[in-house]
């Protein structure tokens, strides 16, 4: 294999990867959440506070982080308890949902991108026996690619292996 | 768009200057070493920008087995067989030596005519001539490196080869993820993708010409291959769910890889040439990580089918599984070794996930590794080595053992944290 013809090849390539890279759209927007306040409240100067409380119900702060212990995907009590309220939400306002599963750096890496997909599954089968229409949720593992937090010991392990919801 | 590329590459260029070089750390070495010395090259005048000699020397050190003689010991500079004077090199403990000689030969090619002799029996055991571009020298230096190990030890040399891995560069918590190829020794480190989204697994065809992985540019994880020197690149799946763990059978005709689309992790055939997928697993549990036996018609693969991660075998023709490993709590990311016989794995026992290899004829399983927490080990293509992840302090760091354990050395790289090793197959 010729060293010279491998520089080359490889800066075309580089290119062509940036090129490809370009291209993508790696970031799955959220669908947006508020309902159109402005016209109201300049047409008649009255804030209409009932369309306000529901853009504040939307975001109210359930946990969206969900946390699991070392190799397991089993949902935790206080788990639970936050996916009921995100059933209901998502129940009287549906909108599209996105769990993103993690895992800890432990153990070796396309094991924990299943594992990560494993506890976000949990989630969605949760939310679905609750009656959220499976449609709206999309299930995407991460493995240990995303660390949430940085360090080899059991804190930083620990907010690792999570599920989060967005 | 334009303005967006324009800006990548000069960011590229202008910090080509930080891309990571893997530097070479030996920790451990053969008890015995063979006493060697390689007498710098009488480059007749030729600035070559590199000295051969001394990659000659890392190469062999490199390996565990060698102990290279102190340059400025060295009381001449011998180019040729005929110009020893074996006193000299006898005296100072040698066993070998190398000695070359490096001429133009025209059209911007340069020929280096080497010997090894063996200073104790006072005979030269081999004299080579390759020729290269000054571009090549150190292409020249590890083919010299081959020569004189396989003449030696009765082994392959696997100097020649070269190393994927990704590495992760964080800055203010954002990363930047990049696939590269680099020479065995961590030289001439090349980018072959960089993304802001995660890359993983890379796995090597059988000609050393392409490399598959996963890239989560598209928002999901997906598998590509990417040919090294034409830089074509294709996306091979994109289906929902995990696309993870590609692994090119032997013949090349062929993708082993992990798909969730069914329910959960299981592992499929893709046939390259008519695009068609096959299932292979049928299993509730997490089927991941194959790797073919080099019959082509085996696969060994990571299952939790029996409640915790272990290693099975897969036949392809028939579908029937059967669990190999028994010992231990955790046993994944099985890599074969090219005696078709030793496994090297993730192997836990109590808490720490070490490196182990593994028999398969005898089912006995030694450790390797005293770091912690390591991973994905890949072995040489001769089989004298083996490289893996493996964490030092906080940094993510690329380690080589020899598979009978006997030498360790680490590559840090000077930026990020580097991860998934797959050593290439021979490329010469």
């Amino acid at each position: 294999m010729k060293v010279t013809s491998i520089k080359s090849g490889l800066s075309a390539l580089f290119l062509a990867a940036l090129l490809a890279g370009c291209s993508s759209n790696p970031v799955v927007e959220e669908q947006p959440t508020s309902t159109d306040i402005e016209d109201t409240s300049v047409q008649t100067g009255q804030v209409d506070t009932s369309e306000i409380e529901d853009v504040a119900v939307e975001t109210v702060t359930a946990d969206t982080i969900f946390y699991f212990d070392f190799d397991k995907a089993l949902l935790k009590p206080e788990s639970r308890a936050a996916l009921l309220e995100h059933s209901a939400m998502l129940q009287s306002n549906p909108r599209n949902v996105r769990l993103e599963g993690h895992a800890d750096e432990r153990g070796t890496r396309e094991y924990n991108m299943a594992l990560g997909e494993r506890r976000a599954q949990a989630v969605k089968e949760f939310l679905v026996l609750q009656g959220v229409s499976p449609s709206l949720i999309e299930v995407i593992s991460y493995g240990e690619e995303r660390a949430a937090a940085y360090g080899s010991n059991d804190d930083a392990w620990g907010l690792n292996r999570r599920v989060e919801l967005k | 768009m334009v303005h967006k590329i324009l800006s990548l590459l000069l960011l590229i260029m202008l910090s080509s200057a930080s891309f990571g070089e893997l530097v070479i750390k030996i920790t451990h070495g053969n008890d015995k070493p063979t006493r060697i010395a390689v007498a710098p090259i009488d480059q007749t005048g030729i600035q070559t920008g590199e000295d051969i000699s001394r990659i000659v020397e890392s190469d062999l050190q490199r390996s565990g087995l060698f102990e290279t003689i102190e340059r400025r010991n060295m009381l001449a500079f011998p180019g040729r067989a005929q110009d020893v004077y074996y006193r000299d090199w006898r005296m100072l403990g040698t066993e070998y030596l190398v000695a070359g000689q490096l001429r133009s030969v025209g059209g911007g090619r340069y020929q280096l005519e080497f010997s090894l002799l063996n200073v104790t029996a006072q005979k030269t055991e081999l004299t080579h001539k390759v020729s290269g571009t000054i571009t090549q020298m150190r292409d020249l230096a590890h083919l010299v490196s081959d020569k004189v190990y396989e003449e030696i030890t009765g082994i392959r040399g696997a100097f020649s080869t070269r190393l994927a891995y990704v590495t992760a560069i964080r800055k203010n918590d954002k990363y930047t993820y990049r696939l590269n190829v680099a020479d065995a020794d961590g030289a001439r480190e090349k980018l072959v993708l960089e993304s802001g989204e995660p890359i993983m697994s890379p796995s090597w065809s059988g000609d050393g010409k392409e490399l598959a992985y996963v890239s989560f540019e598209t928002g999901r994880p997906a598998i590509f291959r990417q040919n090294l020197v034409t830089a074509a690149r294709q996306q091979l799946t994109n289906f929902t769910g995990l696309n993870g763990a590609p692994s090119w059978s032997p013949d090349g005709t062929r993708m082993a890889l992990v798909l969730s689309k069914d329910g959960n992790p299981e592992i499929y055939l893709l046939d390259l040439q008519s695009n068609k997928f096959s299932r292979l697993t049928r299993h509730f549990a997490i089927d991941t990580e194959p790797t073919w036996m080099p019959d082509g018609k085996t696969l060994l693969f990571t299952s939790d089918r029996g409640g915790t991660p272990q290693i099975y075998k897969l036949n392809i023709a028939t579908k029937a599984t059967e669990r190999l490993t028994f010992t231990g709590n955790y046993n994944a990311r099985p890599s074969l070794a090219p005696d078709g016989r030793t496994l090297a794995m993730v192997h836990r026992q109590t808490d720490t996930f070490h490196i182990a290899s593994f028999d398969l004829k005898t089912g006995r399983m030694i450790e390797l590794t005293e770091t912690r927490l390591d991973e994905s080990p890949t072995v040489a293509p001769n089989g004298a080595m083996l490289m893996y992840a493996t964490k030092q302090g906080d940094r993510g760091v690329l380690a080589a053992v020899s598979l009978d354990a006997g030498v360790r050395y680490v590559l840090p790289s000077s930026i990020g944290d580097v991860r998934e090793p797959a050593w290439s197959p021979f490329l010469r």
